[in-house]
């Protein structure tokens, strides 16, 4: 499946019954030199649109949402030693987490590939 | 701090918005915040030459009335001693062709700036100095000037000008290039030192062997017709790359430099802030400069806060605000943080009980309700390489 993306600029991925979850290239290239991820406990149940992370770039920390509700299941564990990867490959190595959506189908609510690409020409 | 209204810009505004990546306001200008990006860019100053635009600092020259029919030395101290009303630095004592950082005070001995005052080197300037003091409070410090020397003195506002900052190893390499005429006399200045220079391509610039940044560099005041000339011709220079706001603040932290309104404001004293050093031994002596009382006892008895650096010992950075515990007592706060290129690790400054204030000593940070271990560190983060030749 392809990914779907929120208008704060995460991604998901499912993954069979997985999610897994950044933030998007245009964000990743907003923040700048990112130089720390915080990542949530694996097993913590977040609500759609609750804080699931923390990163920080060179300049500012940013809440990054999650974008269905679920409990986590792995987090990216090589952001504490690479945190570049977020600018290097915000949308392949540089995930931050999967999640076991707590409804399958909330992944539908979200803007295709081609929306969200839209979506932030608007932003100017 | 900033008047609301629409971001004045820089007169270069169409050359950095031709490269940067990102542009922000800041004190009321619109500012390039990144060009290449901020970590390569601070890297590129320290290992190489960068060039930034402040020409939204406040550059002014403060003298005597026309006529004042006085000459060298009794010209500078006429001038000098209407300064030190304010300022608890040796204006005074400054020699020709000298700089001094210092900062203006309150009746409480706080901080309401920092600042740059010079003493010009050419005889004709005799009672002249030239000032530069912050973006962010340029008005109310020069009606406080005003207000306090009126009809004794005139201030001459600069900021129409371009105020240009090169920094780094190799600034003053290309700049010597980029003005071959005076690359004598520029390779001769030492750090804090100020000059005047004609130039055939840019007119003339007042320059000053300073920074902010912990780098050898330079300080060029240079009218706006020809600052574009002066930007391209260093530009045009391999060892010169344009950098943002952003890498000019992650700079100046490492060097473990104080920004006005964070690591110093109208509470904070220069004996707090670790800046005994700006008032020298004459001031001292008199005690007659605004705040003394307090600032003679903490001289004497020690503050009761005090700057410290502080070394986060995980990775996340500690940022303005964030509160340091030692155990359950709450010691003091962050008042700057980020993240140092060269140290490749979260670094912050801030202010703690004195009792804390010792390298060595371990702290807690609260950075997101979670209680982080830090070690307080000296300063600066990255040593200095000022150039001061003997």
């Amino acid at each position: 499946m392809s990914k779907r993306y929120t208008k704060d600029h995460e991604w998901v991925r499912m993954e069979g019954d997985v999610a897994i979850v950044g933030i998007s290239a245009y964000a990743a290239e907003q923040l700048g030199d990112v130089v720390y991820v915080e990542l949530p406990g694996v097993n913590k149940e977040i609500a759609r649109g609750a804080d699931m992370a923390v990163v920080e770039s060179a300049k500012a920390a940013s809440d990054v949402y999650a974008p269905i509700a679920g409990s986590v299941v792995e987090v990216n564990e090589a952001l504490n030693e690479m945190p570049q990867l977020v600018n290097e490959q915000a949308e392949k190595d540089g995930w931050f987490v999967k999640l076991r959506p707590t409804n399958n189908t909330d992944v539908l609510n979200l803007m295709s590939e081609a929306e969200y690409a839209e979506y932030v020409k608007g932003l100017g | 701090m900033n008047a609301a209204g629409p971001l004045k810009k820089l007169s270069l505004d169409a050359l950095w918005r031709a490269r940067a990546k990102k542009f922000g306001a800041f004190a009321g200008y619109d500012m390039p915040l990144e060009f290449e990006g901020l970590v390569a860019e601070h890297q590129w100053t320290r290992a190489h030459a960068g060039l930034f635009d402040v020409s939204h600092m406040g550059p002014c020259f403060f003298a005597l009335p026309k006529g004042h029919g006085l000459e060298g030395e009794a010209a500078h101290a006429a001038i000098a001693s209407l300064i030190e009303q304010l300022v608890p630095a040796d204006i005074v004592g400054l020699g020709a062709g000298q700089v001094r950082y210092t900062t203006l005070l309150n009746a409480d001995g706080g901080v309401l700036d920092d600042l740059m005052i010079a003493r010009p080197a050419e005889p004709g300037a005799a009672g002249d100095l030239y000032i530069v003091v912050n973006a962010g409070c340029k008005g109310e410090d020069w009606a406080l000037i005003e207000a306090s020397t009126r009809e004794r003195a005139h201030l001459v506002r600069a900021d129409d000008r371009a105020l240009l900052a090169l920094q780094g190893p190799e600034a003053v390499s290309a700049l010597c290039a980029a003005i071959p005429e005076h690359a004598g006399a520029l390779d001769a200045m030492q750090f804090m030192n100020v000059a005047r220079y004609e130039t055939e391509r840019f007119g003339r610039l007042t320059i000053t062997r300073s920074g902010y940044t912990g780098e050898d560099g330079f300080e060029l005041l240079v009218r706006a017709e020809h600052a574009q000339a002066i930007a391209e011709a260093l530009l045009a220079d391999a060892r010169v790359k344009p950098i943002g706001l952003g890498a000019r603040d992650s700079l100046r932290l490492e060097a473990g430099l104080c920004l006005y309104g964070h690591d110093l404001d109208e509470t904070t004293s220069p004996i707090e802030a670790g800046l005994a050093w700006t008032i020298q031994k004459r001031r001292r002596e008199a005690g007659d400069f605004p705040g003394a009382a307090r600032i003679l006892r903490e001289l004497k008895e020690g503050p009761g806060r005090r700057r410290v650096g502080i070394r986060p010992i995980e990775k996340a950075p500690a940022r303005e605000g964030v509160e340091i515990f030692a155990g359950d007592e709450r010691i003091g706060v962050v008042t700057s943080g980020g993240f140092s290129p060269m140290l490749g690790a979260p670094i912050s400054m801030g202010y703690v009980a004195s009792a804390h204030a010792k390298p060595g000593v371990r702290v807690d940070l609260l950075v997101r309700g979670q209680k982080r271990p830090a070690e307080i560190v000296a300063l600066p983060f990255q040593p200095h390489r000022y150039v001061r030749k003997s």
